[in-house]
């Protein structure tokens, strides 16, 4: 095996590793912290792809944001260090097997496809290059979703604050 | 053992998705459920870029689609952390069993 190769597996192994212990930890915390470590080998993987953009993206929104979010989330809603519920035997047990089940299936269909490349001269994902078609109004450009997000963007700082605010309620 | 390409990439995207299915169904509580809804979401921005990379390198389509996801996931998560701390302030708990008060 070449390095790369190693190096590939590595970040898998962390990715499927952290995104299995997100999911079934006990201790919400942990799972949090899992959760970090799965989003950060993604964000590896990006890198390892080439596209330092999203990888960035993914660091800041996802690691910086997201995550942070939910950490504090959990720090107001739960006494730390408390373990939840086990789930229902048969629950967990039968989820289980259609998650194995399913996930056998589509990789038997993903390497029974016969994936054709397109062998047009490659776009280099740099950020001149995103920036560009981002933001351009010609034909292939994003600038009308660009604008659609930023309202929606502004329609959930909105709505956030309509939803937390605390109403003072006459006694 | 051959080259890294889409297929392996793929099957760790299969493998993430599912999991975040399997946390969704197993658990109770609102906020590990939003952590498995933001699995889900990584896995399929993982196939997003591995499509662009490997089929469609001539195009940034793929790159567009994973910024505006994770732009949608980030105020996604927002609103419902939102929502979550809400119906703690009125309920005492975000267990999923326990918030039936829009049942009739």
């Amino acid at each position: 095996m070449s390095a790369s190769q190693v190096i590939f597996y590595i970040i898998a192994a962390i990715i499927i590793g952290g995104g299995i212990l997100a999911v079934t930890s006990r201790k919400i915390f942990r799972a949090a912290v899992f959760l970090l470590f799965s989003l950060l080998g993604i964000a590896a993987l990006y890198f390892y792809l080439n596209y330092e953009f999203i990888a960035a993206v993914q660091i800041v929104v996802y690691v910086g944001g997201i995550v942070v979010l939910i950490i504090f989330s959990i720090f107001l809603t739960h006494a730390s260090g408390d373990e939840m519920k086990k789930p229902v035997l048969w629950r967990s047990v039968f989820a289980g097997l259609a998650a194995v089940f399913a996930t056998a299936l589509t990789y038997l269909y993903i390497t029974e496809h016969n994936f054709v490349a397109n062998s047009a001269a490659s776009v280099s994902p740099s950020v001149r290059n995103i920036g560009l078609q981002m933001l351009s109004t010609t034909e292939h450009g994003y600038i009308l979703p660009f604008e659609v997000v930023s309202m929606l963007l502004l329609a959930a700082l909105i709505g956030c604050i309509v939803i937390a605010i605390k109403i003072k309620t006459k006694e | 053992m051959n080259e890294i390409g889409l297929t392996q990439i793929l099957f760790v995207s299969t493998a993430l998705f599912f999991i975040g299915v399997y946390g969704f169904l197993t658990r109770k509580n609102m906020i590990t459920m939003l952590m498995s809804i933001e699995l889900l979401l990584n896995s399929v921005n993982i196939n997003f870029i591995a499509f662009n990379k490997f089929l469609y390198a001539d195009k940034l389509d793929g790159l567009f689609f994973t910024v505006f996801i994770i732009t949608i996931a980030a105020a996604e998560a927002a609103v419902a952390i939102a929502i979550i701390i809400h119906l703690y302030r009125k309920l005492k708990s975000i267990d999923v069993d326990d918030t039936d008060i829009m049942k009739f």
